[in-house]
This record gives C-alpha cells, sequence and structure tokens, in this order.
C-alpha cells in the first residue's frame, strides 16, 4: 500500500512520464495521465515500476524530482498567471500543452537541472520501447503496450528471435569502383 | 614489500587492444595477466532481453559527458563481444589527414601502405566475411536501392560474422547467443589463455604506480558481478611491462589519476579526443513508396516493414570517401541497426513542429519504427574532446547499476565538425527523401550530447611530443615500459568503424613491446603465428620488424 504522500509522487511522476510518452487515459477520473494520445504511455508501459526499481539509480532520487517538479511547475503556473487546482500535485494540474512547455525548458541545453531531467525522461521512455523492468518474452506475452506499439515481433517456441526470411536476395546497387578485393574502401 | 604479486606484462582491458597484445606474448612466453573490469559473459549468456541486467546491460558501459556520450564494451572480449562486426580498413586518405594540428596528424611511419600488412595479420586472425547480396538483410538492401536510386554506389562490408550461424535476429549489440559473431571470444583470447595468459573478470584497474626498480605496480578494485556500483578492495599487481588497453574513454582517466604516483603526463593525455565523427539519422519510410519508387517486395506483400531483421550494418555508401575532397567533407554512410533505448529517444521526429524527441508526435513515429531506417554517419570531426579531473574510480560516476554513468569529457564541436555533420546530413536526406521514400532527421545532441561508439585519440601516437602522448611505437612519452594499444592510440577520426584500424595498429604495436619486455629481462620473442596457427601474416610484416624495434 502506498502512503498518500507516495500517492502524490507517484502521480507527480507519472505526469512526467506521460509528457514524453503520452497515452489514453486509465479511466475518466485519470488525473496523472492526459490523455492526449490514444494507446497505452509510458505509464502504461510500467515507468513507474522502473523507476521504483534500484537498478535504475534513480528511485532514491524520486522524492526529490516530484518535489522540484511541482516547485517548478508553481513558478511556471505563477509566471504565466495560470491558476492551479490543488486537489492535485502543481505539475498535475498543468494541462498537457503547459507541462510538455516546462519538460522542454528543463531538458534544453544549459539548464542547471538538465541532467536529473533528462535521466528521467530516459527512464521513462525505457519503459515504453524496452520495458526495461520485464523480461522481453514475458512483456511481449503479457501484450506490453510500448513493445506491441513498435511491432516488436514475438519469439520463437523456444524463446529466441531468428529470422529465416531475412533478404531480397539481389543486387540492388553497384560497388564503389574503389573497391579492394577484400571488401574495404581502396 | 613482500606479498604483491608479479608478473612480466600486464594488460588492462581485454578489447582489440589488449587481447592482441595478451595473445602475442603470451605465445612468446612471456607471464601475463589481463585485468578486466567487466564479467566473463558466454554464448547462454547473451540473452535476448531489454531487461535491466541481461546482457544487454551488463555487457555495456554508457557515459554521458558534457557534450559527447561514450558507448563501449564492459565485459571479457570488450568492444569486439556488443560490435556490429563491420570491418573495413580505412581509406587511403584518412593517414594523411591533418586535423586541428595544420600539419600530418599520424606519425610518418604509419600509412596505408606501411599498414596494410598488419590489416592482413588481423584478417588471418579474425575471420572477415565479404558479404554478399544474398547475406543483406532487408534494411540494408533497402539503403543500397535508395543510394542507386540516387546515382550512387553501395557496398556490402566486410564483417566479422560467420554468415552461416547468422540468424538475423539483430540481437547482437548485447552479445550473439549463436556464436555467429567472431569476436575477440573465439579468437585472440582463446589463444592468449592456450599460451598461458590469465584473464580476470570484474578487475577494475585504478591506477599505476612506478617502482624504484623501474617496474610498475597496478592497483585494481574488486566489482560485483551485477551492481557495477558495488566494489571491494582489490589489491596491486608488480609489472615490468603494462599494456594499457581500457579503451579511449578509460585509458587517459587511468593515466591522468596516475599522475601524481607516475609523474607528469605527455599534455596530449586526455586531450585529442575524438567520437570518429559520428552521427546518426533515422529515416521514417513510405512503404508505398518504397514499393513503386524502389520495387521492393520483401515477398509476404511487406515492402520493408524490416527494422528488426538483420545483422547491424551492412551496406554502406563510400562515395564521398574520395581523397581529392577537402578535409572535414568526406564521410561514409552506413545502415544500421540500433535497438530500443537510445536509439529511439534520441531519433527526432522530422519536421517537428513541437518538441522533437518526445511527446506525442515521437509517439506516433514509435509506433512506425518497423518501417525506420537508421544511417549512420562517420565524418571527420577535429579531435575536440578534452578529459577534465578523473572522477574517484574508474571512468564515470555509476549512476545505474550497470550501463549509466556520468564521466569528465567535454567535447564542443568545432566549425569543421558541424560543418561535416551538416552535409552528410544533407546528403543522406538528399539519397532518402528522393521521390517520396523518406523522411529524414538527424538523432538530436540536445539530450546527452553527440554520441558515439568508437572513442579514438585520447592517447595518441605521433611524431611531434607536444600533439601525441605516445611515440610512433605506441610507448607513452616520458614513461618507458607503458604501452597504450587501444582505440586512443588512433591519431583521429578514420571515416569508417575503427576495429579493423585499432587492431591492425596493435598488430604492429607488438614488436616493439616485445622488444621493450627483452630489454628488461623478460624471455620472451617476437613471431607467434595467427591464433589459428597460419603463418602467411608473419611473413607478410617479416621485413617491417627491424624499423619497428629500433630505438
Ligand atoms: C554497439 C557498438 C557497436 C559497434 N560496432 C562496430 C563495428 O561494427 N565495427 C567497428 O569497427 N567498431 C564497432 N564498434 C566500436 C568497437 O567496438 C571499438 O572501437 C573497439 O572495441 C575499441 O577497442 P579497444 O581495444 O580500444 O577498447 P574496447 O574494445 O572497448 O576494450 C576496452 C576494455 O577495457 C575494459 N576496461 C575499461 N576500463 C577498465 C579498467 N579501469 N580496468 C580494467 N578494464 C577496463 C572494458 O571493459 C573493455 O572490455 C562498436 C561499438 C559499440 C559499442
Amino acid at each position: 500500500m502506498r502512503t498518500p504522500e507516495e500517492e502524490l509522487r507517484t502521480m507527480t511522476l507519472e505526469a512526467f512520464a506521460d509528457t514524453i510518452v503520452p497515452g489514453e487515459k486509465r479511466s475518466p477520473g485519470d488525473r496523472s495521465v492526459a490523455g492526449a494520445s490514444t494507446g497505452g504511455g509510458a505509464v502504461q508501459a510500467g515507468a513507474i515500476e522502473l523507476l521504483e526499481w534500484d537498478a535504475t539509480g534513480l528511485t532514491e532520487g524520486l522524492d526529490g524530482f516530484s518535489s522540484a517538479l511541482d516547485a517548478h511547475a508553481t513558478n511556471y503556473a505563477a509566471e504565466r498567471g495560470v491558476t492551479l487546482d490543488d486537489s492535485v500535485p502543481p505539475f498535475v494540474a498543468l494541462d498537457f500543452a503547459q507541462r510538455t512547455e516546462l519538460v522542454r525548458i528543463l531538458t534544453t541545453p544549459g539548464h542547471p537541472e538538465k541532467a536529473l531531467w533528462v535521466s528521467l525522461a530516459l527512464f521513462s521512455n525505457m519503459a515504453f520501447d524496452s520495458a526495461a523492468h520485464m523480461h522481453t518474452v514475458d512483456a511481449l506475452a503479457a501484450g506490453h503496450p510500448g513493445l506491441l506499439a513498435l511491432g516488436i515481433e514475438k519469439p520463437g517456441p523456444d524463446g529466441l528471435w531468428r529470422f529465416p526470411e531475412f533478404s531480397y536476395g539481389r543486387e540492388l546497387a553497384d560497388l564503389h569502383p574503389d573497391t579492394t578485393p577484400s571488401g574495404s574502401p581502396a | 614489500m613482500t606479498g604483491i604479486e608479479r608478473t612480466d606484462v600486464l594488460v588492462v582491458g581485454s578489447g582489440f587492444g589488449g587481447a592482441i597484445a595478451a595473445y602475442h606474448l603470451a605465445a612468446g612466453g612471456a607471464k601475463v595477466v589481463v585485468l578486466e573490469r567487466g564479467p566473463w559473459l558466454n554464448g547462454e549468456d547473451f540473452d535476448q532481453d531489454y531487461k535491466l541486467g541481461s546482457s544487454y546491460t551488463r555487457a555495456f558501459d554508457f557515459v554521458v559527458g558534457d557534450g559527447m556520450s561514450i558507448l563501449g564494451g564492459n565485459c571479457v572480449g570488450g568492444g569486439s563481444v556488443v560490435y556490429f562486426a563491420a570491418m573495413p580498413r580505412a581509406p587511403r586518405f584518412v593517414f594523411e589527414r591533418h586535423g586541428s594540428i595544420g600539419r600530418r596528424m599520424w606519425p610518418s611511419a604509419v600509412s596505408r601502405d606501411t599498414l596494410e600488412p598488419w590489416y592482413d595479420r588481423v584478417a588471418e586472425s579474425i575471420p572477415i566475411t565479404q558479404q554478399t547480396w544474398t547475406d543483406v538483410p532487408y534494411a540494408g538492401g533497402l539503403w543500397a536501392a535508395a543510394c542507386n536510386h540516387a546515382g550512387r554506389t553501395a557496398n556490402p562490408v566486410p564483417a566479422a560474422i560467420d554468415t552461416t550461424k547468422c540468424v538475423n535476429c539483430n540481437w547482437m549489440m548485447a552479445g550473439c547467443r549463436f556464436d555467429a559473431k567472431k569476436s575477440l571470444l573465439f579468437t585472440y583470447l582463446p589463444a592468449a589463455l592456450a599460451h598461458g595468459a590469465e584473464i580476470r573478470p570484474l578487475h577494475e584497474v585504478q591506477k599505476i604506480e612506478r617502482n624504484h626498480d623501474g617496474s610498475y605496480r597496478v592497483h585494481y578494485d574488486l566489482m560485483d558481478e551485477e551492481d557495477y556500483r558495488l566494489r571491494s578492495d582489490g589489491g596491486a599487481i608488480d609489472a615490468k611491462i603494462i599494456v594499457l588497453a581500457a579503451g579511449a574513454g578509460a585509458t587517459p582517466v587511468i593515466l591522468q589519476r596516475s599522475e601524481p604516483t607516475l609523474g607528469t603526463m605527455p599534455h596530449a593525455v586526455g586531450r585529442y579526443f575524438s567520437g570518429n565523427g559520428e552521427r546518426l539519422n533515422t529515416a521514417i519510410l513510405n512503404e508505398d513508396k518504397v514499393r513503386e519508387v524502389l520495387g521492393l517486395e520483401r515477398g509476404d506483400g511487406l515492402a520493408y516493414e524490416a527494422n528488426q531483421i538483420g545483422k547491424g550494418p551492412v551496406v554502406a555508401n563510400w562515395d564521398r570517401l574520395d581523397g581529392s575532397l577537402p578535409e572535414y567533407e568526406r564521410f561514409s554512410l552506413e545502415q544500421l541497426y540500433f535497438p530500443p533505448g537510445l536509439g529511439t529517444i534520441l531519433a527526432q521526429v522530422p519536421g517537428a513542429q513541437g518538441p522533437s524527441w518526445f511527446g506525442v508526435d515521437k509517439k506516433e513515429m514509435l509506433k512506425r519504427w518497423r518501417s525506420w531506417l537508421i544511417i549512420f554517419q562517420m565524418t571527420e570531426d577535429d579531435n575536440e574532446g578534452v578529459f577534465g579531473p578523473p572522477p574517484a574510480k574508474g571512468n564515470a560516476d555509476r549512476l545505474s547499476q550497470q550501463m549509466l554513468g556520468v564521466g569528465r569529457l567535454r567535447y564542443d564541436p568545432t566549425p569543421n565538425t558541424l560543418r561535416g555533420w551538416a552535409l552528410a546530413d544533407a546528403e543522406c536526406k538528399d539519397i532518402l527523401e528522393r521521390d517520396g521514400l523518406a523522411e529524414v532527421a538527424a538523432w538530436t545532441n540536445d539530450v546527452v550530447g553527440a554520441y558515439t561508439v568508437h572513442p579514438l585519440a585520447s592517447c595518441r601516437i605521433g611524431d611531434d611530443p607536444a600533439t601525441s602522448a605516445l611515440d610512433d611505437r605506441h610507448e607513452l612519452r616520458g614513461h618507458p615500459g607503458i604501452f597504450v594499444t587501444d582505440g586512443s592510440a588512433v591519431p583521429g577520426a578514420l571515416t569508417v568503424n575503427p576495429a579493423m584500424t585499432i587492431s591492425a595498429l596493435a598488430e604492429r604495436a607488438i614488436p616493439a613491446i616485445v622488444q621493450a619486455a627483452q630489454d628488461r629481462g623478460v624471455d620472451v620473442t617476437y613471431g607467434a603465428p595467427a591464433p589459428d596457427g597460419s603463418t602467411n601474416g608473419r611473413r607478410g610484416v617479416a621485413d617491417l620488424l627491424p624499423a619497428l624495434t629500433r630505438r
């Protein structure tokens, strides 16, 4: 069971992950997932599970990430005269375009905290494009939204990938005239 | 002090530079110990799995610097286990380059002609296949057809792959499960072991110290086999000869950290780093146009949709490897498969209005992943990388259990480098956007800086002590008995994949290392055959030996 603080932290981190790879709302009342895209996004793909796994090296910093992100959101809103709904954390209260703009600011070269936000973005993306918290075979079997969206093929019966059909099988261009017999540039 | 272990030759790192040195020195009769920071993985360990902790992360080291990040191997066999096995020789003009120093940067003793017999030695030792059009997977075929359509040529690339064993699974970056990739685990390393060399995995070298008798003491930590953030006290080994081959992202860091115990380093240690001018572009193909314009069909109704199928880079365009073009305008364009993870986050949405590497449009682009074609550009950069003061341990402050760390490399591309990248980008676009075949965008440098899998030149050979850390026999200036044989010795970008040239230079460095060992009383000779016993290569270099062992 998550404590109320953990719930809030999770909402903020989910909203960040959803800004990196957006998904559709899990329920009509879903606040952290903005619903900017159809199909599952980073959140449904397991971003929080991945971030909470200490193998990433980010786990201990997650409280700091979420409070810093909320502080940035508060400033962002104040600067632009945006009133935030205070029933949810400030970053979650931003709409999708505002979240996107804020993440862009935080990850722009020269921003003093860029490296931190880039690392959070890397892992958010990785949850979607590689299900890095799960064995790939299991993730595909479980219908992982990211691997399916990419169209990763299912492995063979032994759990391994092989592609017996792989080539157009014909000459498709002339070789460079200065090629040595061993196949290198002359 | 007593109780310290002793060996004749201590090799740091077991990639190309380290494995080649370990083999020849052991075969010649020296006692050789190899210290390797990564684990020793084989066959079944190479799983096809993106989960953190599988070989996909265990075998790698990804170091984020300021303006440049480096991906390298972290296991016995080093980069040869994770690389794509493309093994071309460097074009002739490369050796005549001036780079950032305004005159020929390679030592006068090294040219394509003088290196050729050493390339031959490598080719005899690592089975390299000249791939044919029937070995070329869909992605390579598509790149060839697009080049042809644009009036260009295209070449299947020679590769250290046994094509009869390859299943075109495209997982080779995580190590080849099917033993098709002829890495050092199948060539120099078993031969070194057979001659008595010892390879010790999970030993990370931290620094080197000079003993009163002119020998060296090498200090290492022991690494946890799963969580590389964890280490325990290691020990030290004394050796008469040190061969540093920790790779161009790590060798200079070890030397920098050793400065207090070794004495002043040559100015060029940790300077003149080159990322081999690398840059990547992703094309999103229009499947209908691929069918209509290029006439390609997979046979199952699809024109392409085959990003996942294949074996790394297979087809390259070499039209711009033209020695008559000005420096910084020459480059190659190689088709490449880059798996998820970095290969997707750094890809940008072509013509993006909003954010280019994340967000709604990026997700739409990810849904077309099977129709991606990745083109790898190797240009002439300006050797502008510089390493800052070393971290306390290793070559980076580790963040994740494996793979991800923060290093000290600073890379601020000069106008020369930027222009080379822009020319290569434009050429890619010209070929692939012709007749609506695809939309192309370069990977962003804004996220983790520029990015290289081919780190070079951080400790380079040369004739000028001011701009080269090593003499032309790979001995560290001012530190007799310390040799560097890895990618850090290569003076500059090569415009093609570097492993073949790193290996040829390592082969060429051996006679002088043997000579230095003999001078220090080690009972060792030069002249081992190729690891499989072949002797043509040895005959081919015989005439070159006197010049290489002169002082
Ligand atoms: C994904 C990928 C694909 C590539 N594809 C190609 C390709 O197709 N063709 C090509 O030519 N090149 C390719 N390369 C590049 C090629 O792998 C490298 O250029 C080559 O391996 C460099 O050889 P090296 O001897 O300099 O160092 P490496 O092979 O990197 O070996 C250095 C070794 O030292 C170890 N080490 C580092 N620090 C320490 C320490 N402190 N103590 C002990 N050990 C240490 C490392 O773990 C490593 O095993 C690729 C690289 C990558 C990462």
